[in-house]
């Protein structure tokens, strides 16, 4: 019999684990803004008053924080859209199209039904967004379980047509009388509820509620634990008993759900209106958060929580600095290859 | 204990190892060990699976880094941080699974590893050193020939005259025999000597006594992550090396004549005239029929890639049945998924556990309850019962006495363990019917023995046993009735006693009877 001598095996616990990851995405965010810095003075500004300038429009004040979180609000949700198919293995890069029917698919219960309570309003829109998402993901998801096409193409492919029909809705038939290019504005029924008089709105709940559901979920349910071995080995799952072909479909729809719904809360919450080309890439941006948090949902916070404040820092640049508004994709660029080569900053400390 | 070998030009070692030590979480898989290896010698590492015999080679290689120890280098001590350090002092290795780029000739494959490679490649130049070399030391192979069409020992050849042409003057050969048929292993070990001749020093790691006890010169055994011993092959004798290999006796196999009647009752599992659609490199299954019933083992002996891999995910569910029927205990199960087959009691042990039965990234534990989700789910599936799942696994593993760590990451397993691993997943379950392939692939002596005295009780419990196998000896001890896939058909049903290895080795090949397929 083999001998093995058997030392324990030592995870780090859970509370250090998540400081390092906290710690590791800081420092490597601030080594994205000193590279960013040296382009800043390349340019012939102020690194130091720019960064200054980001920080009091953003995290300064309570006005420019409440921004931040409402910015960051779809972003939480398009990147949990991507973060739950990839852990079988599914590349979702639809969340863009599914945001747009779903906030189709609930602009029309606003729309339809401007008489009903807030209670039963709202759920309402809050499924038909889910549903609308999962249709459009289920598409790719179908195919992709029959063998029959790659999920990345289709739902990419799908992202370019779902605005269309969304255009083509508005302009048809949803637009308000006096203008053509929008919905008439939501009853205050369809509206997501506000808090503390900021624009910050119950989707941030929605938000945060489900990462941790999708956290439970992974670490001690039994769904989660077949997801992960499909996630690892698909041909061992189905050789061992898991129904691979029905989780592919389920699980993509339940992607497109989610990115279903940062539409609804996008129209409810925050515009209270559709119109077309309202997205402006939050889908995408969806999938670059999930890429750099690695899909793990505290780092999906995370860094929803910086590009939003880079985002909305770059807004304040061009105003203050006189720089064009495109010199924040460059720090948003750094970011994504900084995050994407994973320095480890913790090497040294590893048992 | 370092002896000299006999014809020995250098007074020193080319290569010492001294006082390596190496420990994965969970495993201390080298533990102080040296070991000196002399120009012209082929030096066997022998020892189980998960003595530390691939570790520590891969450590000489560069491909992992000692925890402590160092090597030296003509008595010179030397740092070998990567594989292209150790290729730098002419150390090459050849792995397992080999390197090779299957859409690639030959030529091009060997050109990718050579050091120094020019920015224009003199396809001509290297033809030629190619030749020059496997003309030397009897290594035909084609240069312009792609890998792909390569038989496996002719891809061994390729990954040896890859190490050659990069004037590598030590070559590792991890398990080299391992996916050679008896005349190809021969025809390797003649190699082997024609290369120990002009001066190369050749490891060989392997668990097969007969390997070691044909070639080598020297034996160094592992036991446990500790050195065991060096015998020189004039001392070394099977008895010696079993007893530094074991620290116990081996218990031989005990198979019992058959205790349930046969053709007794219904059948676990039938096929009726079933056929099978091939997709890509499968083999189509053409009509087969096959009855496996309660208390029996049935054999199916064919050459790899004759439908074997094809039956047995047809009997599991992982293929469709284009044509025909399959019954499981009585009840149609043609068109049921792989979930209700599990479910209803089949276990299954695939021929590659890596890439067929294990999610690589989990822990074995995690694997463990893979099979069985529904069983170790509590609270409606929002809560995993591991203390089961552990007790589980921990009483099947004592009942076959096999032990590996259960919270490491499964690919961090040894092949042997990770075979270990699925054959205790798939008898915790106490399946009814269990379909094996080959079974014993990659298991040492011991194992091999334990895992088949595993599938002879769950037969004395009643179960009903698939065995998929090239092993001819033992498909005869173990086996009920024997059949012989060839081609995707059924060449031929017997009961072991009725025919012999030769007749049944003639099926196999197709040299005998009306089998004229274009194989």
């Amino acid at each position: 019999m083999t001998k093995i001598a058997e030392t324990v095996n030592r995870f780090p616990a859970g509370g250090q684990k998540v400081l390092q990851t906290v710690v590791r995405y800081l420092l490597m965010i601030l080594l994205a803004c000193i590279m960013f810095g040296v382009i800043l003075v390349i340019a012939g500004k102020d690194p130091i008053a720019s960064y200054k300038d980001i920080l009091s429009s953003t995290l300064g004040s309570a006005y420019g924080f409440s921004e931040v979180i409402v910015s960051m609000i779809p972003m939480l949700l398009t990147a949990l859209a991507v973060a739950l198919p990839f852990k079988v293995g599914l590349i979702n890069i639809g969340g863009e199209g599914q945001l747009y029917i779903g906030a189709a698919f609930a602009t029309f219960g606003a729309l339809t039904f401007p008489n009903l309570p807030a209670w039963v309003l709202l759920p309402l829109m809050v499924i038909l967004g889910m549903l609308g998402g999962a249709l459009w993901a289920f598409i790719p998801g179908y195919l992709k379980s029959i063998g029959l096409v790659n999920e990345t193409i289709t739902s990419l492919l799908l992202n370019s047509v779902a605005p269309k029909i969304v255009g083509f809705l508005i302009l048809g038939f949803w637009h308000s009388p006096r203008d053509t290019v929008r919905t008439p504005n939501f009853v205050d029924a369809a509206r997501l509820s506000t808090f503390f008089g900021t624009r910050v709105h119950l989707g941030l709940v929605i938000g945060l509620i489900l990462l941790i559901v999708f956290w439970l979920v992974m670490k001690y349910t039994r769904w989660g634990l077949e997801m992960g071995a499909i996630g690892s080995n698909p041909q061992a799952a189905r050789r061992n008993g898991i129904p691979l072909a029905k989780y592919l479909v389920v699980i993509m729809c339940l992607g497109g759900a989610i990115a279903g719904l940062a539409g609804m809360v996008q129209v409810s919450g925050f515009y209270g209106t559709l119109f077309p080309n309202f997205s402006m890439g939050l889908g995408f941006m969806g999938f670059m958060i999930c890429w750099l948090a690695g899909g793990d949902p505290l780092g999906i916070v995370l860094m929803a929580f910086v590009v939003s404040v880079i985002y909305s820092g770059g807004n304040l640049l061009q105003l203050t600095r006189g720089l064009p508004y495109a010199v924040i994709n460059i720090l948003l660029a750094f970011t994504l290859f900084i995050v994407l080569g994973r320095p480890n900053f913790f090497k040294g400390k590893k048992s | 204990m370092p002896v000299q070998p006999a014809a020995q030009p250098n007074p020193g070692p080319f290569v010492s190892l001294r006082g390596i030590t190496k420990s994965f979480p969970g495993v201390l898989a080298n533990a102080a060990i040296d070991l000196n290896l002399y120009a012209s010698e082929i030096h066997a590492l022998l020892g189980e699976n998960g003595a530390g015999k691939s570790t520590l080679m891969k450590i000489l290689y560069g491909f992992y880094r000692a925890d402590s120890g160092q090597i030296l280098l003509n008595g010179k001590p030397i740092s070998i941080r990567s594989p292209r350090d150790a290729r730098s002092i002419r150390i090459g290795m050849v792995f397992q699974d080999f390197s090779l780029i299957p859409a690639l000739s030959v030529a091009e494959n060997i050109a990718l590893f050579l050091p120094h490679l020019p920015f224009v490649l003199n396809h001509k130049e290297i033809n030629r050193r190619i030749l020059d070399f496997s003309k030397r030391y009897d290594l035909q192979v084609n240069p312009g020939a792609l890998v792909s069409q390569l038989s496996i020992g002719e891809q061994q050849k390729v990954e040896i005259l890859k190490l050659l042409l990069a004037d590598a003057r030590l070559l590792i050969l991890d398990e080299p025999t391992r996916v050679l048929a008896p005349h190809e292993a021969e025809a390797l070990f003649k190699i082997l000597n024609g290369l120990r001749k002009d001066g190369y020093t050749i490891v060989l790691i392997t668990h097969k006594m007969k390997d070691v006890l044909e070639c080598a010169d020297r034996i160094t055994v592992l036991r446990g992550g500790h050195l065991a011993g060096t015998l020189l092959r004039s001392d070394a004798s099977e008895d010696k090396l079993v007893a530094l290999m074991f620290e116990k006796k081996l218990t031989p196999l005990n198979v019992k004549p058959r205790s349930v009647q046969l053709e007794a009752g219904v059948p676990l599992l039938e096929l009726r005239a079933a056929e099978t659609r091939a997709a890509g490199l499968e083999t189509s299954l053409k009509a087969i029929d096959l009855k496996v019933h309660a208390g029996e083992i049935v054999g199916v002996a064919g050459v790899s890639g004759n439908g074997q891999k094809e039956l047995g995910d047809l009997a599991l569910g992982m293929i469709k049945c284009a044509r025909g029927r399959k019954f499981l205990f009585g009840r149609d199960y043609t068109h049921r998924s792989i979930q209700q087959v599990r479910r209803n009691g089949v276990g299954y042990i695939p021929e590659n556990p890596l890439t067929m039965a294990i999610a690589p990234f989990m822990t074995v534990l995690q694997n463990m309850a893979l099979t069985r989700t529904w069983k170790y789910s509590r609270v409606g599936g929002l809560r995993m019962d591991w203390k089961e799942v552990k007790a589980d696994a921990e009483y099947t593993m004592q009942a076959l006495e096999f032990s590996f760590p259960l919270y490491v990451p499964a690919r961090s397993l040894s092949g042997g363990n990770l075979q270990r691993m699925v054959i205790v997943r798939e008898m915790t379950q106490e399946p009814r019917l269990i379909i094996a392939s080959y079974l014993t692939r990659g298991l040492d002596v011991q194992s091999t023995i334990a895992a088949r005295q595993a599938l002879i009780q769950a037969r004395e419990n009643g179960a009903g046993v698939l065995l998929i196998s090239e092993d001819l000896e033992e498909l005869f001890t173990l086996c009920d009735r024997l059949i012989v896939l060839f081609g995707g058909e059924v060449a031929g049903s017997f009961k072991p006693e009725d025919t012999n290895i030769y007749e049944v080795g003639h099926l196999m090949t197709g040299s005998e009877g009306q089998h004229d397929k274009n194989r």
